[in-house]
């Protein structure tokens, strides 16, 4: 059963009735928790063999093979990345900032019973040597629901200032 | 004046004393009055880089920027000429336009309408009949700047009698005509932009684009992630032919993979990477003959060399890098990727392949720039401290050599580059 809600769901509404769902926001809570704990490793079993991670630059494109991103991960630039930030060699990973971040405000776009994608606002803490800094963004997640368990197929993060300058960062968003 | 840095002198010294030849004072990072010093009289009193060609493709195509502190729209016009214009308007201030990039007829002031041509030029001003016998229209353009191009590089300079481009570039000229063969057989044109922020003075990151020293150290994560073939073109640190020439007039080159400072040269025995494997396909399908393939695929990484052009670009093997100076302790930084600017056939693929190579490296979240940005943001922490300690630049002073072409010339990991910032620094800090 396909399903294309166009209207945000509130509290009450078929949000927290749909099992689906709920099984994407629970994904999307237990990568975010990973994240924040740099917990590399299990975050990346998180997503699917054939999955794309991307931070655009443009605040409006799909085409991301035909545009610059500041991220755009296939699983081999994912498991690099991950490599990087786990080996001990980037000093920026080494002394990276601490981050908490709230994922919230989701909006279901699209609901199947074997693949859901959400849109939802991040806003990211990340706090460094004296200085906090705010990474707000609109994420949208592709999942793909399955008895073997649920993964991520596509994670976009449209930061709010994606076109202008942002810090070197030393963890993902 | 060459007296020792000390604690009692140090912060008494006038600015061009705190460069000497091998040595330059913390102080140069930390000093906000030296900072206010640099706007004037370096980067509001020579050629400032503002623009790539590709930028500004037709008649009304705009770029916002900034000369220094001061901001700026370089915009193209109906007779084809390049104007730099001081982005405020001649009435109250306000600034006409904050889009980084677009397309326009003019500009209208938001505040009260007075609008301005493509040249600068004001063209009308909503009832006009208050500035009856008050004010001339034609004294009232925008503010415009000097602006004059190279190769495609577009400048600007709020000095109307500094020296042309050309000598401001002298023998840079050659190695940005090297650097443009990178489309390889196509004109270069601007694919996307990295900006990101760290928290250093500009002169951190001027010194970095001409410091092989720092690349498998800072680096070992983006080496460790590269193809075999890759992080061996970049095994610069103990190969003699890999040099840096201090150009004159602050500028300098350095030369990592001095196989490929000039692209044309090639005798046909380099393999083209296997990591290209694909590519090369995908191209011959597209119907280019086997040189033009070759000579398509062997510039995907760019070029083998930093052009270091003081003060605020550098032509970086394959992309640009822009520093725009924030305040003493914050620096603004552009990576501009390019590539060919051909039929989309050819190139777009190949520019697929740049702009996944230019991510990996460059970029708030690339492997190489977030280990950059850590290692500027520690000399500016570190710097504040013992300010009588001298920051040294010393590297390769006693194998330094003048050079074939008159260019001094050292080992690429040596300071040759960072010295000849600093003496060109020195000068302009000593200009009244």
């Amino acid at each position: 059963m396909t399903e294309t809600l166009r209207t945000p769901a509130v509290a009450g509404s078929p949000l927290s009735a749909d099992p689906r769902v709920t099984r994407a926001i629970g994904l999307v809570w237990h990568e975010a928790d990973l994240l924040d704990r740099k917990e590399y490793e299990t975050w990346q079993e998180l997503y699917t063999e054939d999955a794309s991670y991307v931070v655009p630059v443009d605040a409006e494109t799909e085409d991301f093979d035909n545009t610059l991103n500041m991220v755009y991960d296939d699983a081999r630039m994912r498991r690099m990345r991950v490599t990087r930030m786990t080996e001990g060699y980037a000093i920026a990973a080494v002394d990276a900032a601490r981050t908490v971040r709230t994922v919230s405000r989701f909006v279901p776009v699209e609901v199947r019973d074997d693949e859901v994608t959400l849109r939802s606002a991040q806003v990211v803490v990340a706090y460094k040597r004296g200085r906090h800094d705010l990474w707000a963004g609109e994420v949208t997640h592709r999942i793909r629901l399955s008895r073997g368990g649920d993964r991520i197929a596509l994670k976009v993060v449209r930061l709010v200032d994606s076109e202008d300058a942002v810090p070197a960062a030393g963890f993902l968003l | 004046m060459t007296a020792p840095f000390t604690a009692e002198n140090i912060h008494r010294l006038a600015p061009a004393d705190l460069v000497l030849a091998d040595r330059v004072a913390g102080r140069l990072y930390t000093d906000p009055e030296i900072f206010d010093l640099e706007m004037t009289k370096i980067f509001e009193r020579t050629w400032v880089w503002v623009a790539h060609e590709s930028e500004l493709p037709k008649a009304g195509s705009f770029k916002s920027t900034y000369v220094g502190r001061q901001p700026v729209i370089v915009v193209k016009d109906r007779k084809g000429a390049v104007n730099t214009l001081v982005n405020r308007c001649r009435h109250r201030g306000a600034s006409l336009c904050e889009r980084k990039t677009g397309q326009v007829n003019g500009f209208t002031c938001p505040y009260h309408a007075w609008s301005y041509g493509l040249d600068g030029a004001l063209r009308g001003i909503p009832y006009p009949d208050g500035y009856e016998g008050v004010m001339e229209k034609g004294d009232m353009g925008l503010k415009k700047l000097r602006t004059e191009s190279y190769g495609g590089m577009v400048f600007a300079t709020f000095h109307d009698d500094v020296e042309p481009l050309e000598d401001f570039l002298g023998d840079v000229r050659l190695w940005i005509d090297r650097f443009m063969k990178q489309g390889g057989g196509y004109p270069v044109k601007v694919l996307g932009t990295h900006r990101f922020r760290f928290r250093g003075n500009w002169k951190i990151q001027l010194e970095n684009t001409t410091d092989g020293y720092h690349f498998p150290i800072v680096h070992r994560s983006w080496m460790a992630s590269v193809d075999a073939e890759t992080a061996d073109m970049m095994s610069f640190m103990t190969d003699p032919a890999a040099v840096t020439h201090d150009l004159g007039h602050g500028h300098s080159v350095a030369q990592m993979v001095p196989g490929h400072s000039d692209l044309d040269v090639d005798d046909g025995t380099e393999p083209l990477q296997p990591r290209f494997d694909s590519l090369v396909t995908e191209l011959k399908s597209a119907g280019v003959d086997d040189a033009g393939v070759r000579k398509l695929v062997r510039a995907v990484h760019g070029t083998g060399f930093n052009l270091n052009l003081f003060p605020n670009v550098s032509m970086s093997i394959s992309f640009l890098r822009v520093l725009r100076p924030i305040s003493v302790d914050e620096t603004l930084i552009e990576h501009v990727a390019l590539g060919p600017d051909g039929p989309a056939e050819i190139v777009d693929p190949v520019n697929r392949e740049r702009l996944r190579i230019h991510e990996h490296f460059q970029g708030p979240f690339g492997f190489g720039t977030p280990d950059d940005a850590e290692g500027w943001d520690r000399v500016q922490r570190g710097a504040q401290g013992a300010p009588e300690m001298p920051v040294m630049v010393n590297r390769g002073l006693a194998r330094e050599t003048a050079g074939p072409q008159g260019w001094a010339t050292s080992h690429v990991t040596d300071e040759t580059g960072m010295r000849a910032a600093y003496d060109k620094w020195k000068q302009m800090m000593s200009d009244d």
